[in-house]
C-alpha cells in the first residue's frame, strides 16, 4: 500500500496554498528604463559587456523583430501585449558579479533556499541531496550562481551563464548561437534574441560523460519584468549530459513574459537528456495574472546516431506556447518527447513538439499526456515529417488527453507529413475521463474522490514520469496533484 | 513574416472577372471571395492545399449545356437519375419516384451566413464562390416515412473546359430511408464546384455516396453539409480515382440525440494528382457516434491531404467518435498529409484518432510472393484488402460492388 500511502500524502499537502512559490524578495534592483527600443538593447549589451558582435547580432535582430507580426495559430487567448509597457533588465544590486556565494546577497540565497534549490556545494555534499546536481541559478535578468564549475572544469565541461560564455568562449558561442533556432525563427524568438539577458551555457568535450546532472533554475522575482532567457548546450562527439530546468515566480495581478530560446546541438554519437519541470505563477482562480511562457525550444540531431530526448512537465503559466523540437539531421539519429501538460483554473496551453526527420533511420517517440480541470484549455499541437530522402524513418505518436470537470477542454491537432515511401509513421490519440469503474473501484477501498483522482491520475502519467531523473520525478507527481486541486467534485 | 499584399494570380483574376456582373444578391458572397482571395498555405483550413498556387485558372463560366454520355458508371443500377450537365438540370423537373420532390430555385444560397448554416461562419472561399455563382439550385425532397425503393443518383456532368456551379439542397423528413449517389464525370480543364446540402429529421436512414471519376486534367471542389436529427444514421462514402485538384469538404453537425454517422472514403492516387479531404464533425449534442475511415493510396508523385476534426460542444456528454485515416505510399515522392483532430470541450466523452503513414507491409509481401503470387499481383491484392476497409463502410450492395471493380481496375492499370 506504499502508493496509496504516498497519495494520501500528496493530498494532504494540498491542504497549503496552491502555489507555494508565489512568495516575491525584497531587493534593491538595477534597471533598465521601461520598454523596448534600441537604446535598450544596446543598455543589456552593455550592461553585460558584450563585445561589438554580440550587440550587432542583437540589433540586427531587433530591427528585424519591429518588421514581424505576432502569430495567431495557437489556441490561445489573451489582450494584446504592450510591449512596451515592461522592463527587459533588472538585476540585483548588491549582486554586482560575485565571486563567491558567500559574496551573493543573502536575500538570494534565502530565496533559493525557500524554493528548495541548494546553491552551497557543503550542504549538498553533506548528504541533503542524494545525488549530486550542479546549479545555475538565474534570478531576473542575471545568473548569480553557478555551483560545481571547478569539478566541472576537470572533466573538461564547460557549465556557465550564457553571459559568461559570450567572454569567455566567444568562438564557441559565435559558431552555435543561433544555428538551431535562427534569428528570424518566430516572434517571440527574434524577440529573444535581441534583450536576451541569462541563461546557461553547457559544452561538453568529445567522449566525456557529464559527471553529474546539471541544472539551471529560473526565478522572476521583479515586478512588471520580463525574462529572456537563452540556453545553449552542446554535446560533442560521444558525449552525454542530462540537464535540467525550473522555473518559479511570484503570485502577481500582472502578467509577465517570459520569452525563452533554448539550442541543443548533438554531434556523432552524442545524447542530451532535457528535463523541464514548468511551474510559472498560472494565475489565480479566475485568470488574473500568471506568466505568459512562449518559448522555442530545439534540438539538432547534428550527428549520426546522437539522441536527444526532451521530457517535460508542465504545470504552471497562465498561457504556455511551446514546441520542444528535434531536428534528426544525423543518420540513425533519435528523438523524443515526453510531457505532461497539466491545467487548472484559468490556463491555457498549446504545447507538443516538431520531429523533423531529414536522415536516414531517424527515428522518433512522442508521448504526451494532457490533463485539463476547471476552465483550462488544454491543446497538444505536434508535427511529424519526413523529408523525401529520409528512408526508413520512423515516429510513433500517443497522446492521451484526460477530462476532469465539464468546464475545461482538451484538443489534439497533430500534423503528419511523409514525402519518403518507406517512412513509417503511427499516430493514436486518446480523449476520455477518469471511468466510473475506477473511481468506483478506489473509492470501495476507501479512498476520497480526491485522492482516488490523485492515484489515477498518477497512473494516466506513469510512462512520462518514468523518463524523469529521480529527483525530478518526485517533485513532478507532488506538483501534478498540488496542480489538480478542487478539480474534483 | 511582414504582411504583404500579394499580387492577383490569374485564376483569381479570372474569378474577379466572372463576378464582374453579378447581381446584388450574390454580392455579399462574392465579397467574401474578393475580400480574401484564393486560400493559400497560411490560411490553416488549406494549409496543405495551397489554391492559390494549384489553381492555375478558373474557365468561363458555363453557358448552353451539352449532353451527358449514356452510360453511367454503375451499368444497369436502377435508380432514380437527375442529370446536371454543365451546372444544369437536364430535361423536365419531375420525380419519377414515390415519396420524392424535386424543384428548381433561383435564390442565391447559403455561404456561411444562414442563420445556424452547418458552414463555417468565418467564410470557406469555395463555398463562397459556390453562392456567387450557382444560379439554379436543385431541392429535393423526401417526404415523411417513404422508404424509397430505389436510390437517387445525382450526375454532374461537364462536358466542355467550362467552370460548373451546382447547388443541391437534400430535405430528409423524419422516418424516411434514402440512399443518395452524386456522381462526377467531366473532361480535361473543367472546374466543378458543387455543394450538396441535407438536412436529416428524426429517425432517417440517410446512406451518401460520392463519387470522383473525373478527367485527371480537372478540377472538382466539392462539399457536402449536414444536419442532423435525433436517432438517424447517416453514412457517406467517397471514392476518388479522378481529377488533377480535388477537395472534398464535409461540414457535418449533430443536432438530435442519439444518432450515427458514419463516413469513409478512398482515394487511389498517381500522377501529379492532389486529393483534399477535409471533414468536420461536429457533436453539438450528447449521446452520438460518429467514425470516420479514410484510406489513401499514393503512386508516383500524388499527394493526398487528410484533414479532419471531431468537435465535442460543451454539454455534449456520452459522444463516441472515432476517427481514422491510413496511407500507403508507393513511391518516394508520393506525399501524404495527415491532420487528424479533436476539440474537445465536454468531459465524459470517448473520443480518438489514428493515422498511420507507410509502405506496404514487407513481411506480408513476402509471404504472398512465397505462395508464388508475382509482385505486382501481390502487392494488388494487399492494396485491394486497404482500401476494401473504406468500401466496406458503404452499405449499398451494388455500388459498393462497382467501386470494388473500380479499385480492382485502377490496379490492374498500375501494373
Amino acid at each position: 500500500m506504499v502508493a496509496v500511502k504516498e497519495t494520501v500524502e500528496q493530498v494532504k499537502e494540498l491542504d497549503v496554498d496552491q502555489y507555494k512559490y508565489g512568495f516575491s524578495t525584497d531587493l534593491e534592483v538595477d534597471k533598465a528604463p521601461k520598454g523596448l527600443s534600441e537604446d535598450i538593447v544596446r543598455f543589456i549589451s552593455a550592461k553585460k559587456g558584450e563585445p561589438e558582435w554580440m550587440l550587432e547580432w542583437r540589433l540586427d535582430a531587433y530591427r528585424r523583430w519591429l518588421t514581424m507580426t505576432e502569430p495567431n495559430w495557437a489556441r490561445v487567448h489573451y489582450p494584446k501585449i504592450d510591449f512596451n509597457d515592461s522592463y527587459y533588465y533588472a538585476a540585483p544590486k548588491k549582486n554586482a558579479a560575485p565571486k563567491t556565494l558567500d559574496e551573493v546577497d543573502p536575500a538570494i540565497l534565502d530565496a533559493y533556499k525557500k524554493l528548495g534549490i541548494p546553491l552551497r556545494e557543503q550542504e549538498i555534499l553533506a548528504g541533503v541531496q542524494t545525488s549530486k546536481v550542479a546549479v545555475d541559478a538565474v534570478f531576473d535578468s542575471v545568473s548569480v550562481v553557478t555551483t560545481f564549475k571547478e569539478e566541472l572544469k576537470k572533466a573538461g565541461v564547460i557549465f556557465c551563464s550564457i553571459s559568461e560564455a559570450i567572454k569567455e568562449h566567444p568562438e564557441l558561442v559565435r559558431k552555435y548561437l543561433g544555428s538551431v533556432v535562427p534569428v528570424t525563427d518566430n516572434y517571440y524568438a527574434t524577440l529573444n534574441c535581441a534583450v536576451f539577458t541569462d541563461g546557461s551555457f553547457v559544452y561538453i568535450p568529445e567522449g566525456v560523460r557529464c559527471p553529474m546532472e546539471l541544472s539551471t533554475y529560473f526565478r522572476i522575482n521583479e515586478k512588471n519584468t520580463g525574462q529572456f532567457e537563452r540556453t545553449l548546450i552542446i554535446a560533442e562527439k560521444g558525449s552525454y549530459v542530462s540537464y535540467l530546468e525550473g522555473c518559479t515566480a511570484p503570485q502577481r495581478d500582472e502578467n509577465q513574459l517570459h520569452a525563452a530560446v533554448v539550442e541543443l546541438v548533438t554531434m556523432d554519437d552524442a545524447e542530451i537528456k532535457y528535463s523541464t519541470v514548468q511551474n510559472w505563477y498560472p494565475g489565480d482562480a479566475d485568470g488574473k495574472g500568471g506568466i505568459y511562457n512562449f518559448v522555442t525550444k530545439r534540438g539538432d540531431c547534428r550527428g549520426a546516431n546522437s539522441k536527444i530526448s526532451w521530457t517535460q512537465v508542465e504545470t504552471g503559466s497562465a498561457i504556455t506556447w511551446k514546441y520542444p523540437s528535434c531536428i534528426l539531421r544525423g543518420d540513425n539519429s533519435r528523438g523524443e518527447f515526453y510531457s505532461i501538460a497539466v491545467s487548472n483554473g484559468m490556463q491555457q496551453v498549446d504545447s507538443g513538439t516538431k520531429m523533423i526527420h531529414l536522415g536516414k533511420n531517424t527515428t522518433s517517440r512522442i508521448i504526451s499526456k494532457g490533463i485539463s480541470a476547471g476552465r483550462s484549455q488544454n491543446t497538444y499541437r505536434g508535427q511529424v515529417s519526413a523529408h523525401r530522402k529520409a528512408t526508413n524513418a520512423r515516429n510513433f505518436t500517443n497522446c492521451d488527453s484526460l477530462l476532469i470537470g465539464e468546464q475545461c477542454g482538451a484538443h489534439t491537432v497533430p500534423y503528419l507529413e511523409s514525402k519518403n515511401a518507406s517512412a513509417v509513421f503511427e499516430h493514436e490519440a486518446t480523449t476520455s475521463k477518469i471511468s466510473e469503474e475506477q473511481m468506483f473501484y478506489c473509492r470501495q477501498r476507501g479512498l476520497s474522490a480526491e485522492e482516488a483522482t490523485a492515484l489515477i491520475v498518477n497512473g494516466f502519467v506513469k510512462d512520462v514520469l518514468q523518463q524523469l531523473p529521480m529527483e525530478f520525478a518526485v517533485e513532478a507527481q507532488k506538483l501534478i496533484s498540488i496542480s489538480l486541486e478542487g478539480s474534483v467534485g | 513574416m511582414a504582411s504583404v499584399t500579394p499580387l492577383k494570380t490569374s485564376a483569381e483574376l479570372a474569378l474577379m472577372a466572372q463576378g464582374a456582373g453579378l447581381p446584388i444578391a450574390r454580392q455579399s458572397a462574392f465579397g467574401r471571395f474578393t475580400e480574401a482571395g484564393l486560400p493559400h498555405r497560411r490560411i490553416e483550413a488549406y494549409h496543405y492545399s495551397d489554391l492559390r498556387s494549384l489553381m492555375k485558372d478558373a474557365p468561363q463560366l458555363a453557358q448552353a449545356s451539352g449532353s451527358a454520355p449514356s452510360d453511367t458508371v454503375f451499368g444497369d443500377l436502377d435508380a432514380m437519375v437527375v442529370t446536371i450537365v454543365d451546372g444544369h438540370l437536364v430535361g423536365e423537373v419531375n420525380a419519377s419516384l414515390a415519396g420524392v420532390t424535386i424543384a428548381t430555385q433561383g435564390d442565391a444560397p447559403d455561404d456561411g451566413l444562414a442563420k445556424d448554416s452547418v458552414f463555417p461562419e468565418s467564410g470557406d472561399p469555395v463555398i463562397a464562390l459556390n453562392a456567387a455563382f450557382v444560379d439554379q439550385t436543385l431541392k429535393i425532397g423526401i417526404t415523411k416515412g417513404a422508404a424509397l425503393e430505389k436510390p437517387i443518383h445525382l450526375r454532374f456532368v461537364t462536358t466542355a473546359a467550362v467552370s460548373a456551379y451546382t447547388r443541391a439542397i437534400v430535405n430528409v423528413a423524419d422516418g424516411a430511408k434514402v440512399t443518395l449517389i452524386e456522381t462526377h464525370e467531366g473532361i480535361a480543364g473543367a472546374l466543378s464546384n458543387s455543394v450538396v446540402e441535407f438536412s436529416v429529421g428524426d429517425d432517417v436512414q440517410l446512406d451518401h455516396v460520392r463519387i470522383n471519376l473525373v478527367d485527371k486534367a480537372a478540377t472538382l471542389l466539392t462539399t457536402l453539409g449536414g444536419r442532423m436529427g435525433a436517432r438517424s444514421t447517416v453514412t457517406s462514402g467517397n471514392f476518388v480515382t479522378g481529377s488533377a485538384l480535388s477537395r472534398h469538404q464535409v461540414f457535418l453537425r449533430f443536432e438530435g440525440e442519439g444518432s450515427t454517422a458514419t463516413i469513409s472514403g478512398a482515394s487511389l492516387l498517381n500522377g501529379r494528382q492532389h486529393v483534399d479531404t477535409t471533414l468536420v464533425v461536429d457533436h453539438a449534442v450528447p449521446e452520438c457516434v460518429s467514425r470516420e475511415h479514410f484510406a489513401h493510396v499514393l503512386d508516383g508523385e500524388a499527394t493526398g491531404v487528410f484533414q479532419g476534426k471531431i468537435i465535442v460542444r460543451p454539454h455534449a456528454q456520452k459522444t463516441d467518435g472515432k476517427m481514422m485515416s491510413r496511407a500507403v505510399l508507393l513511391m518516394d515522392g508520393a506525399t501524404m498529409n495527415n491532420k487528424p483532430e479533436l476539440e474537445i470541450f465536454a468531459d465524459d466523452v470517448q473520443c480518438g484518432h489514428g493515422a498511420t503513414v507507410g509502405a506496404l507491409d514487407d513481411d506480408l509481401l513476402f509471404y504472398l510472393r512465397a505462395r508464388g503470387l508475382p509482385k505486382p499481383e501481390a502487392e494488388a491484392l494487399m492494396l485491394q484488402a486497404f482500401v476494401g476497409e473504406a468500401l466496406e463502410m458503404i452499405p449499398h450492395e451494388g455500388v459498393r460492388e462497382t467501386l470494388e471493380g473500380l479499385t480492382e481496375s485502377w490496379l490492374k492499370a498500375r501494373g
